[in-house]
């Protein structure tokens, strides 16, 4: 029973990180109708730049995150500005190709910069990677991975707040809907995109630094990052941000059990489970149901 | 003194030359009714003024500014507000929300959330409702607010009593009324001639394109405007 339990809290907490790394993919899609497939990469571009500071200078990796996240939503603006934009008025399948790209060019470029090897925050956090608090003589929780879940929770908690009660977040889900009129209702919908891409890549970036605290990275490490965030938003619902966390935790939580079952059974229970879900969306037309996919390839004029 | 003077504007749909040469002028506080056929140009013609569409050609002068180059966001700033053909309301929102993102950006006046509920009475009860359950009338009620949220000087309103029941159109028109006798500035665009000669101070018809007859609401038969509207005084130049 406690095994169970066990493999269950982790699950979940697995799973608030997964949903931080989906949020910005998913936020980004909500509001511009733009899947970036540099999601990952730019996860681990934070990753790295958080690294570098944390290397070069004494700084703990908490503090130099705090320095890192305006770079990465100024990042997120200037990409908006000088890239994703002209890609959409291109037609809304050319931001596929130009994020692919980028993706690309991420990778390489840190690959030229940072070379192949395996690196880790962990050793600059100290005794924070791999503390954990006893729930009961056999369960027991990690603390940086409770510390990810509830950064999750108000990152994805805040969002919604923010896009519901504020001013610009009005702004934003007007632009969203139609950014034809929102501009006939005085809206810079030019602005309203960068600030969107800005917030999505700083989210991104935030993740990426994460996973460099509990885990390891490389430059090119974004690609599966990209696949688990897109896994988590597409079983929870595209462009639903509570839809986002529990489809990081259902996807966290089938991989943990999948560990259990077999070393190997990590990774493939969370894609069985993601095409499971899939599956059953496409069968009962479900895509439809979030007012996602369905809204994406219909309603844009 | 003119608030607005459109000078030979041309605006173009790809190929289809929509608007052609059009020059018209407006007072403060006059009503102008624009009335034509389909495809005669006249949305085309208030989403140029509005700054949705890129004009062609012409220049557009707001409170003696040129004002063709400037971003649709902007011009609302500065006072021109649409109501869009078709209402465009964002679906998701609640009528509350539809009516406040316009404000945030609008100038500051006397129309905010109570004086547009006021306005249109049938709001109060709608307003934490999402805008897409909403009634046709009530959906024309929320778009009109919205604009006039922005305190425009220049309101311009594309087809609204279009898809209404009867009843509806009645209820727009009396706030219709309201508006103007409190002295905004409209431009309107209406199908039903009868209705447009009754509120309107000035009446301008396009055809193709182009303005064919304008003149005072007062001095305007029905008949003369419906001849214009059809083309029919050219039609009989070319039969004889």
């Amino acid at each position: 029973m406690n095994w169970a339990i066990q493999q269950l809290l982790s699950g979940v907490l697995l799973g608030g990180y997964y949903a931080l790394l989906a949020s910005g993919l998913s936020f980004m899609f909500g509001v511009m109708r733009i899947i970036n497939l540099a999601h990952g990469d730019l996860a681990i571009v934070g990753a790295c730049l958080v690294f570098l500071l944390a290397d070069t200078t004494d700084v703990s990796p908490f503090v130099a995150l705090i320095l890192v996240l305006p770079i990465m939503a100024a990042i997120g603006w200037g990409l908006q500005r000088w890239m994703l934009e002209r890609s959409l008025r291109a037609g809304m399948l050319v931001p596929l190709l130009t994020t692919f790209g980028l993706a690309i060019v991420l990778e390489n470029g840190l690959f030229e910069y940072f070379g192949a090897d395996t690196r880790s925050l962990a050793p600059y956090i100290g005794d924070f990677g791999f503390d954990s608090w006893a729930i009961n003589s056999d369960v027991y929780v990690g603390s940086l991975a409770v510390l990810i879940f509830a950064v999750a929770v108000l990152l994805l908690g805040g969002l919604k707040l923010f896009l519901t009660y504020t001013s610009l977040g009005r702004e934003i889900r007007a632009t969203a809907e139609d950014p034809d009129t929102a501009e006939l209702c005085g809206i810079d919908s030019r602005s309203v995109y960068a600030i969107a891409a800005a917030i999505s890549v700083a989210s991104a970036g935030l993740a990426g630094v994460f996973l460099a605290m509990r885990a390891t990275f490389t430059p090119f490490s974004g690609p599966e990052q990209l696949i688990f965030a897109f896994e988590a938003v597409v079983i929870g619902g595209i462009g639903s941000l509570s839809g986002t966390l529990v489809g990081g935790i259902v996807l966290g939580v089938a991989q943990t059990f999948g560990a259990q079952i077999n070393p190997q059974g990590f990774l493939i229970t969370g894609h069985v489970v993601f095409l499971a879900v899939l599956a059953a969306r496409l069968a009962l037309g479900g895509l439809r149901a979030r007012g996602g996919v369905h809204r994406f390839f219909i309603r844009r004029p | 003194m003119t608030l607005l003077s459109v000078e030979r504007l041309d605006a173009r749909h790809g190929l289809l030359h929509a608007v052609r040469g059009v020059t018209i002028d407006i007072t403060p506080g006059e009503t102008l009714a624009l009335v034509g056929a389909n495809g005669a140009g006249k949305t085309t013609l208030l989403r140029t003024i509005a700054g949705a569409h890129k004009p062609a050609a012409g220049r557009i002068v707001f409170e003696g500014a040129d004002v063709a180059a400037v971003p649709a966001h902007a011009r609302l700033r500065a006072g021109i507000a649409l109501v869009p053909e078709g209402r465009r309301l964002f679906a998701g929102m609640t009528v509350k929300e539809n009516l406040l993102v316009a404000a945030a950006r609008g100038r500051p006046g006397p129309w905010n959330l109570d004086t547009v509920v006021e306005a249109f009475p049938l709001l109060r009860q709608r307003l934490n409702s999402r805008a897409g359950n909403l009634s046709g009338g009530e959906q024309q009620a929320t778009a009109i607010g919205r604009a006039l949220m922005s305190n425009p000087k220049l309101l311009l309103l594309d087809e609204v009593s279009l898809g209404l029941a009867p009843i509806a159109v009645e209820a727009v028109y009396r706030s219709l009324s309201t508006l103007i006798a409190g002295g905004t500035t409209i431009v309107l665009v209406e199908q039903d001639i009868g209705r447009a000669l009754g509120v309107a101070v000035r009446v301008a018809c396009m055809l193709e394109g182009r303005v064919v007859l304008e003149g005072s609401a007062k001095d305007m038969t029905r008949e003369e405007v419906t001849e214009a509207y059809f083309g029919l005084r050219r039609a009989r130049r070319f039969a004889s």
